[in-house]
């Protein structure tokens, strides 16, 4: 691999940008591998590159049945965070943000980690009582979280409706200054090349179809591009896991659920953070193109359709005009869908299954981006030693049986009762 | 949008119902031992299919009565609703 530099730039620019090297290669299925990762997402692509580079394993595939950052790690509104009240939570996502401040680095792509802070308002005494209570467990851990107070926040976005006939008035907040963006689709690409560099054969356009399983140990899976001989399968499907488990006789306690998101036209810079209403469910940053980018709530109704209805939209929008009365001039540009795989809990599965060379990643629900870098390392350490990272070890799934549930918000899949 | 049949009102906007989630999933009966492993069942595993669904829905804006749902869901399509005491076994 040809590293990226300001160097090759100039270089490049000689010959009119059009002799770089492809960023991956796009090879033919072999008819065996170490280890195969299904699911050409970010999780995906980041399992393959640690167990390449943290584990030595290289001979790996990722199949991916159509392209890869076509799902989900092209589809959510790139925030990273790690302010969560519960331990697990905590420790887990705080690993991955100290992954993202190198991230760009150790993939030599430019994954355009912003940490512009993250600020999660707060409409009720209660509310502010509850904030400085996660704000404590997250010091506790070690992650930045600092309770402010609605002059404070007057500071920070002065354009939200501090009004006296506000419904919903600004009590504070929490700021976790640590918090921010990155470019999503940077990060499914340079985790792409990255892997591809190391050895690992991503194949697109791939379907599995089946799995070959003998004496509850996997063999191998069935594709549409062929059989492919294996001893150890990582699943990283997002919102068909359900789909895929079902080819293993297993069911999941996992519902598909759409979850929308939408952009407005691009305007001048206008807000700095990503900020958050704390009054129902709906969250705000610009992007480097300056549009607002915007999502909130579920539709509701288990789908796999990657599209969702109008009504949702309008009630997220409802809310954001609510907070920032001048978002009701903007046009929207564009709105979309992605599959979430929501867990019972809230909490993602990180674990083996009861079939040998099976693993599982999957329950990420709306959070799956933050979580690429460390889904990926702790999958892959997961993958290469056949047990669990310490990181991932409260992830498991028999926690739907031990009752060692992480039910940070107490919802899961029953959106009806929030 | 989606215009759901209510089977008490008929035809009404999606705005004015909720969702209830899968309308086949069975309460381990009363009166009886019930393992550990049938009570995780019913609580939290399901089978989440592609494809048609029986589900729940609460007309919640409207009559108030829940009802069941036969709704693909790939498409959205909905096929047909049913009150609550109609058999109509699986969605498949």
């Amino acid at each position: 691999m040809k590293k990226y530099s300001a160097f090759s730039l100039i270089k490049n620019a000689f010959s009119y940008h059009q002799n770089w090297d492809v960023a991956w290669r796009d090879p033919e299925p072999k008819s065996e591998y170490e280890v195969i990762i299904i699911g050409g997402g970010g999780h995906g692509l980041a399992t393959a590159f640690y167990l390449a580079k943290k584990f030595n394993i290289r001979n790996v595939a990722i199949l991916e049945k159509g392209w890869i950052g076509g799902g989900n790690v092209g589809r959510n509104t790139t925030i990273l965070r790690s302010n969560y009240m519960y331990n697990a939570n905590n420790l887990f996502y705080e690993e991955g943000m100290k992954m993202w401040r190198n991230l760009s680095q150790e993939l030599n792509y430019n994954v355009m980690y912003s940490p512009r802070g993250i600020l999660n308002l707060a409409h009720s005494d209660a509310q502010m009582n509850a904030y400085s209570r996660r704000g404590n467990s997250m010091r506790l851990n070690g992650i930045d979280a600092q309770l402010l107070y609605r002059e404070d926040i007057k500071k920070m976005i002065p354009f939200a409706d501090y009004s006296s006939n506000c419904r919903f008035p600004i009590f504070g907040g929490l700021f976790q200054p640590s918090g921010g963006t990155a470019r999503h689709d940077a990060v499914a690409w340079g985790y792409a090349r990255g892997a591809d560099d190391l050895g690992v054969d991503i194949i697109q356009n791939c379907e599995v179809t089946g799995f070959d399983v003998n004496n509850g140990k996997i063999q191998g899976v069935q594709t549409s591009r062929g059989n492919i001989k294996t001893k150890k399968i990582g699943l990283c499907v997002a919102g068909s896991t359900s789909l895929l488990a079902e080819k293993l006789n297993m069911t999941l306690p996992i519902e598909a659920h759409v979850l929308q998101a939408c952009v407005s036209e691009p305007i001048k810079p206008l807000l700095d953070q990503v900020v958050t209403f704390g009054a129902g469910h709906f969250y705000c940053s610009q992007s480097d193109k300056g549009e607002m980018v915007m999502g909130g709530d579920l539709d509701g109704y288990n789908s796999y359709a990657q599209r969702g209805n109008l009504p949702t939209i309008q009630h997220v929008l409802t809310e954001g005009v609510a907070l920032f009365p001048n978002l009701s001039r903007l046009k929207i540009l564009r709105t979309w869908g992605g599959i979430m795989d929501m867990s019972m809990d809230t909490s993602p599965i990180i674990d083996k299954t009861h079939i040998d060379g099976l693993y599982l990643n999957c329950g990420w629900c709306y959070g799956g981006f933050k979580a690429t870098p460390v889904s990926g390392l702790t999958f892959a350490h997961t993958i290469a030693k056949d047990e669990v990272h310490e990181l991932n070890a409260p992830f498991r799934l028999d926690r739907f049986h031990t009752g060692h549930l992480i039910d940070e918000k107490g919802i899961g899949t029953k959106t009806w009762i929030s | 949008m989606l215009e759901i049949k209510c089977p008490y009102c008929g035809k009404r906007s999606q705005n004015e119902f909720a969702y209830g989630g899968d309308a086949t999933v069975k309460r381990p009966e009363l009166n009886k031992e019930v393992s550990d492993q049938e009570w995780d069942t019913f609580v939290y595993y399901r089978k989440n299919p592609r494809g048609n669904h029986l589900e729940l829905w609460h007309h919640i804006s409207g009559c108030r009565q829940w009802f069941k749902a036969k709704r693909n869901t790939a498409t959205h399509e909905i096929i047909d609703t049913f009150e609550l005491s109609d058999d109509v076994g699986d969605a498949s």
